[in-house]
């Protein structure tokens, strides 16, 4: 089964110093390339900061667009793994590994199933 | 003995291990569930033709496999006819195992109640979640008896265990013994779900006194399953053996429905036999280590057990080992036990001085047995003024009818 870790944290103004993302990244890169030696990674991707995001919801039938994210929180989501799992166990186990660490404030990783859409043929 | 009853005993008994076998065939809770009501159902049509047979449990599961086969395979012919297959080939087996007065092969498998203690027991459940499935599936209760334990309505724990279900289902929670990096905290989350089953049953709450004990027993049950199938960990021994210890009480603990202190109680009422196997099983526990919470915990309760009158209680011993457990777990309310053995063995002044010291803290004050702790030492030292003043304190923050009279007692006592 695939699952989407997400990646949320704080998103702080003052940034990492230079050393810090280094290793963040470092540490990312490692994981992406355990996963691909283990056969599960499908993916894995930053976002940029919610200051540069836009919302769009329909309202009377028309998109309205809106500067932000949907929801003010102090966690926000920074990123995303998919990785292909036999379990939650072992979802949980890669989940544990991935650095949350993300301009200063300790982040969390929401685990979720993917829903797998039936195939179009049918 | 009348079907029904022999069906209802089995349903008691076995329904734990018939239903882990039939999860781990199925791969469903509901669908395990599904076949071995039918199965019941079954065996109350053909049992009072044929007889009750040897291993009842044996042909309820046989009955539910089959079930379990026939479901899938119309659901399976259309698609996947070698799986039907497959599951064809078992069922034979099955019947013709059972048919030669044999237990079938299904049934063979003694890991699987403690694979699913562990499913029903995951962390990526809601602890409440985990309480009722655990029951449910593990245990003898029906899902009115528990509600009626837990003081929900049926619906809401019907709710509860369909959401815990398609949890398992939707995100995979696998059906497993954890691996060995992380068996250590997946089992302390069984080992917690079973004791706050045995809690549960155990606090004066209000509620039906024999659905409690009920409680206690499969509480119980469940330790013995956990100390059979992972029988290492000294900490699965030590919970049998608190659980057992406390259990071996019950008649003392409660005179015409009011609460009696360990103090007060009549030792000739506790259960012998229970106490025996309790201080065996702490002793193994203790001889092999390394030592845990349980083994303190239960340690206490020993000592307590091997007092023959109160007044020869080992408070030295009880205090260090309150001084230990504070070691593992340095909550307000371990504290508050250690000052009272302090009381006890070193001196009732000692004793309170350490209680005002937690007092102070602020974090026990809305905790009404820190009050009647605070109340009873006043007591002992003839404060009566001030204990009194304590007891009331005590009584405005517990609103549990049992220990509200055992508060007001004391209170008239002093006056």
């Amino acid at each position: 089964m695939r699952y989407m870790m997400l990646i949320y944290s704080q998103e702080k103004t003052e940034g990492l110093t230079h050393d810090d993302a280094r290793h963040l990244q470092a540490a990312h890169w490692a994981l992406m390339d355990e996963a691909s030696q283990k056969g599960v990674f499908r993916g894995a991707e930053p976002l940029k900061p919610t200051s540069m995001a836009t919302t769009m919801r329909m309202k009377d039938g028309k998109p309205l667009f809106t500067d932000g994210p949907f929801a003010e929180t102090k966690e926000q989501l920074a990123g995303y793994y998919i990785l292909d799992c036999e379990n939650l166990d072992e979802a949980m186990d890669w989940a544990a590994k991935i650095p949350t660490l993300c301009k200063g404030g300790a982040g969390c990783i929401e685990i979720r199933p993917i829903q797998e859409l039936p195939s179009r043929s049918s | 003995m009348d079907v029904r009853d022999a069906a209802e005993a089995v349903f008691r008994a076995e329904s734990g291990r018939i239903m882990a076998t039939l999860i781990r065939l199925s791969g469903s809770f509901d669908r395990a569930e599904e076949a071995m009501q039918e199965a019941f159902a079954s065996a109350l049509a053909a049992w009072p033709e044929r007889g009750i047979p040897d291993n009842p449990a044996a042909w309820i599961t046989a009955t539910a496999h089959r079930k379990l086969i026939d479901q899938t395979r119309r659901e399976h012919t259309r698609r996947d006819k070698q799986d039907a297959l497959r599951y064809e080939v078992e069922n034979v087996q099955a019947v013709a195992e059972i048919d030669s007065g044999g237990e079938p092969e299904s049934m063979k498998f003694p890991d699987d109640r403690l694979r699913l203690m562990f499913t029903c027991c995951h962390p990526a459940l809601h602890r409440e979640a985990q309480v009722a499935l655990t029951l449910r599936t593990l245990g003898g209760l029906t899902t009115v008896e528990i509600a009626k334990a837990f003081l929900v309505s049926e619906s809401t724990l019907a709710q509860r265990l369909v959401r815990a279900r398609r949890k398992i289902q939707e995100a995979r929670i696998p059906y497993e013994v954890p691996p060995p990096h992380q068996l250590a905290p997946r089992l302390s989350s069984v080992q917690a779900v079973v004791y706050l089953i045995f809690n549960e049953g155990y606090t004066a709450a209000c509620g039906d006194r024999l659905v409690r004990l009920d409680l206690c027993a499969e509480a119980i049950r469940l330790g013995r399953v956990l100390q059979e199938l992972l029988p290492h960990d000294c900490e699965n021994l030590a919970l049998l053996a608190l659980m057992l210890l406390h259990h071996s009480r019950r008649d003392a603990r409660i005179r015409n429905s009011q609460l009696v202190t360990l103090e007060e109680q009549d030792r000739k009422l506790w259960y012998r036999q229970e106490i025996a196997e309790g201080l065996e099983l702490i002793d193994r526990a203790l001889q092999r280590g390394p030592v845990g919470q349980y083994q303190i915990q239960a340690a206490i309760a020993a000592v307590h057990a091997e007092a023959k009158a109160a007044a020869e209680t080992d408070w030295n011993q009880i205090a260090a080992l309150y001084g230990k457990l504070l070691h593992f777990n340095s909550s307000a309310v371990i504290a508050l036990n250690h000052a009272v053995a302090i009381a006890m063995s070193s001196g009732l002044e000692e004793g309170l001085r350490r209680i005002d010291d937690l007092g102070r803290a602020g974090e026990l004050d809305q905790y009404y047995l820190f009050h009647a702790a605070r109340a009873d030492i006043l007591r002992r030292m003839d404060r009566s003024a001030a204990a009194k003043e304590a007891y009331l304190r005590a009584f405005a923050l517990t609103a549990n009818e049992v220990e509200r009279q055992f508060l007001r007692q004391r209170i008239v006592t002093l006056d």
